[in-house]
């Protein structure tokens, strides 16, 4: 029988760990043993000791939706006075002020609305990359597919008409559980485990980077867990496009599953730890401040995290959900320190950017090249790092960065 | 799948003791037959650690340039896993909670503590002094026959005669007998006993006649000099407050320790406060747990310095697991260290997460996030994702529970 010992050995052997090797560790309560494996794997991959961060805004351009997921306290149904669709001026004001903070990048998500087709995304896109430098990192899965829908129009084409006009790179929201056991429970209007993974995959093959999240602490079991970690880690082997691995816990309050027991920080960390040893072929893991708290981000960071993710100017899906912290820089960088790393600040592509948002440094992704042998043209001899399809866009930037 | 056994060699040629290397207590029973202690990252350690693993397995005393090495080690896993272990073979998978609230009789209080945010002066609108009328209502209303425990804790009132704390004892009593009543630190026994104009052995005799159960360990703050001059002045002294627990426990009440961390004090003077708390539990063996209590500074005058990070909480917890090797418990107070390190704190030393409380204000006016109650349910489960079985407490360790 497979015994934790047998799986650090195979973590020190630099081994890829079976299905069965991460059910065990889930069920493994000495917690610090699991933690050291995972340094030591983060060790592997970022040696420098640095954590990253990313200064951004989040831009939820409206909150409707038809989708009406169980898990979410953001949505509101078309008609609902409380709905809303941000005009592009609004929006633009947003990016503005963003870049004069020194963010690098938007997180454009919405809900499904009825209204957007393909058409009102080129506008949006267009309309941003002329009105400002800034990456836009933007869209989940299901809003694609959504797009789709509304548009009657095949995914590959979607994809590349959205990339044309300015989308540089897509979150990895809606990931949620990656089993369709668990969708239909939480999100049965949502799309399944192979539509999404399908976003991905042709994003992917676009030479669009994108992330993948994983929501837990809900229905799932931890096998459901697993799984979503093998779908993920699968893909990853046929496309290398995931920059980073998000996880974070379900936060019930104001959702229709608001009676779920919250479930806690062993249980996060725990998990958090044995995605970075199960999905070997990821480089990023980022963890969630927003639904621990600074302190366990800061912990998790000890337990092979290596980035704190976005310090944000503006978000909405997970505050309307009663979460406790929205941090400052010094905060995260205190935490950074206290753990024993030195912070720094980086774009969607991990490469390192300074106060204002220029680049001081690229970071390569060989996995990547090796598939995109004509790279994925950042860029990078724009003096804006955020800026990356600024040049691809028929957009000219007005105004410079300070 | 085994975690260990009793006779683990670890890699480096160390054997694992297969026994606790401290004396266990009625409180500290073991692991029992069912439960080996987790050795998976003792194996694993940073070399620095090799030396002070050693002492510990051999149940030798860690020295303050052990202390020092503990918390200038950038392994803190490995130092969280030392105490793990520590804990495990004192008290095997048992994490302990209680079923307690709290009453703050006073908010006046004539001290002007830097780090506090609960003190009012007596003419402020929201000061608040409890009659007998008060204590009753709530001992009757808001108390239940299951629970085990009331926390009475007060400012330092200039006023309030003695008979008041005579009174106060009296009317918890007469309305719930049974209810364990943990009242009033060394702060409040030094007032009182001046209020009395009687010595100290005399007034703690006489108010645990009128029901002083035992003493929380509050007011110790840091017991550093300087710090006790730069932010509490006026206060109790240090060395009058381990002299007040002299008296305490040889008048034969148990009662806690805790240590406020995370403001002006430094590594050298927490290690200084663990160690004078150790010297005086050789003396006395008073003490039943040590609380590391994380400084929240909201609405107090020293706003500014931020509150301290969670891996520094959870070292603080481990080292004090380590250090104090005639401690029986450490706590990871929930209140203050926030409930998601609490239960990690669960794995890093500490063997008990305090209780329900049901209305905490005095963290809570220093800008603590947590929720001022959680049910027994709550805590429970809290434990429970952990690994550990919950085990609901009396105060004093005599009545236990597996839940």
């Amino acid at each position: 029988m497979t015994t934790f010992r047998d799986i650090a050995d195979k973590v020190h052997a630099g081994e890829r760990l079976s299905e069965a090797d991460a059910l065990l560790l889930m069920h493994h309560r000495d917690l610090p043993a699991i933690g050291q494996l995972a340094d030591l794997v983060r060790q592997r991959r970022h040696p420098e000791g640095a954590v990253t961060y990313i200064v951004d805004r989040n831009i939820n351009y409206t909150n409707v939706c038809v989708t009406l997921c169980k898990f979410c306290a953001f949505y509101r149904r078309p008609g609902d006075p409380e709905g809303y669709d941000h005009p592009l001026e609004v929006i633009y004001d947003k990016i503005r002020e963003t870049r004069e903070l020194g963010g690098v990048q938007i997180l454009l998500q919405g809900g499904h609305h009825p209204d957007y087709g393909i058409e009102r995304y080129e506008a949006l896109f267009r309309g941003i990359k002329a009105n400002a430098p800034i990456h836009i990192h933007g869209l989940s899965s299901s809003e694609i597919l959504h797009c789709c829908h509304v548009s009657k129009l095949p995914l590959p084409e979607v994809l590349r008409r959205m990339r044309a006009a300015g989308l540089d790179s897509i979150p990895g929201g809606g990931g949620e559980i990656l089993v369709d056991r668990v969708r239909k429970v939480i999100s049965p209007l949502k799309t399944m485990s192979e539509p999404w993974l399908e976003v991905m995959r042709e994003a992917h093959k676009q030479g669009l980077r994108t992330t993948a999240t994983m929501m837990f602490g809900h229905v799932e079991t931890f096998e459901e867990r697993v799984e979503h970690m093998r779908a993920i880690r699968s893909l990853q082997d046929e496309t290398a496009g995931f920059t980073a691995f998000i996880s974070w816990t379900f936060q019930a309050p104001h959702t229709e599953m608001q009676d779920t027991p919250m479930t806690g920080g062993f249980d996060y960390l725990r998990t958090a730890a044995v995605s970075r040893l199960f999905i070997d072929n990821i480089d990023n893991f980022q963890a969630s401040f927003v639904t621990q708290g600074l302190d366990m981000a800061g912990l998790s960071l000890q337990y092979g995290m290596n980035d704190l993710g976005s310090v944000m100017i503006e978000e909405n899906v997970v505050s309307a959900a009663n979460c406790e912290c929205l941090a400052e820089i010094t905060e995260m960088e205190k935490q950074i320190r206290a753990a024993g790393f030195e912070p720094a600040r980086r774009n969607m592509f991990y490469d390192r950017v300074d106060e204002q948002g220029g680049l001081l440094e690229r970071r390569l992704d060989a996995n990547w090249d090796a598939k995109n042998p004509e790279g994925d043209d950042r860029p990078w001899d724009s003096e804006v790092s955020g800026s990356c399809s600024a040049a691809r866009s028929d957009a000219t930037p007005q105004e410079s960065p300070r | 799948m085994t975690t260990a056994t009793a006779n683990t060699i670890l890699p480096d040629g160390a054997r694992v003791p297969s026994a606790s290397p401290y004396p266990l207590l009625p409180s500290n029973p073991g692991p029992g037959d069912e439960f080996e202690p987790a050795t998976d990252a003792l194996g694993e350690l940073s070399d620095e650690l090799i030396p002070v693993r050693d002492k510990v397995f051999g149940g030798e005393r860690l020295s303050m340039d052990d202390g020092r090495l503990l918390f200038a080690t950038k392994d803190l896993t490995g130092v969280g896993a030392l105490a793990n272990w520590l804990t495990e073979t004192r008290n095997g998978n048992r994490t302990t909670f209680t079923f307690n609230r709290h009453l703050n009789y006073t908010n006046v209080c004539a001290y002007k503590c830097m780090f506090c945010a609960f003190r009012r002066s007596g003419d402020e609108d929201d000061a608040i002094t409890m009659d007998m009328d008060f204590v009753t209502n709530r001992i009757r209303n808001e108390f239940t026959d299951g629970m085990k425990e009331v926390h009475v804790v007060g400012g330092i009132h200039p006023e309030l005669p003695y008979s008041y704390y005579l009174d106060l004892l009296r009317t918890i009593k007469k309305t719930r007998p049974h209810l364990h009543i943990k009242g009033f630190t060394m702060i409040e026994l030094n007032e009182i006993a001046k209020q009395a104009g009687k010595p100290l052995d005399v007034v703690v005799r006489e108010l645990k006649e009128a029901g002083l159960d035992s003493c929380p360990g509050g007011g110790a703050e840091v017991l550093s000099p300087r710090v006790h001059k730069k932010l509490y002045n006026g206060k109790l002294p240090p060395n009058e407050w381990l002299d007040a627990v002299r008296v305490v426990h040889a008048a034969g009440l148990k009662s806690n320790a805790t240590m406020l961390f995370g403001h002006i004090e430094s590594l050298e003077e927490r290690l200084e406060h663990l160690d004078q708390i150790r010297r005086l539990q050789d003396e006395t063996h008073g003490f039943m747990q040590f609380i590391p209590l994380v400084f929240h500074p909201d609405n107090t005058p020293l706003e500014r310095l931020g509150k301290t990070t969670g891996v520094d909480a959870l070292r603080t917890i481990a080292i004090s697991r380590l250090m104090l090797d005639n401690i029986p418990h450490i706590k990871a107070y929930w209140i203050m260290v926030g409930l998601r390190i609490a239960q990690i704190a669960l794995h890093y030393g500490a063997d008990d997460i305090d209780g329900t409380v049901v209305e905490e204000h005095i963290t809570h006016d220093a800008g603590a996030t947590t929720p001022q109650g959680l049910t027994t349910g709550r805590l429970t489960a809290l434990i429970s994702e952990t690994g550990r079985q919950p085990v609901l407490r009396d105060t004093l360790y005599e009545d236990m529970l597996a839940v």
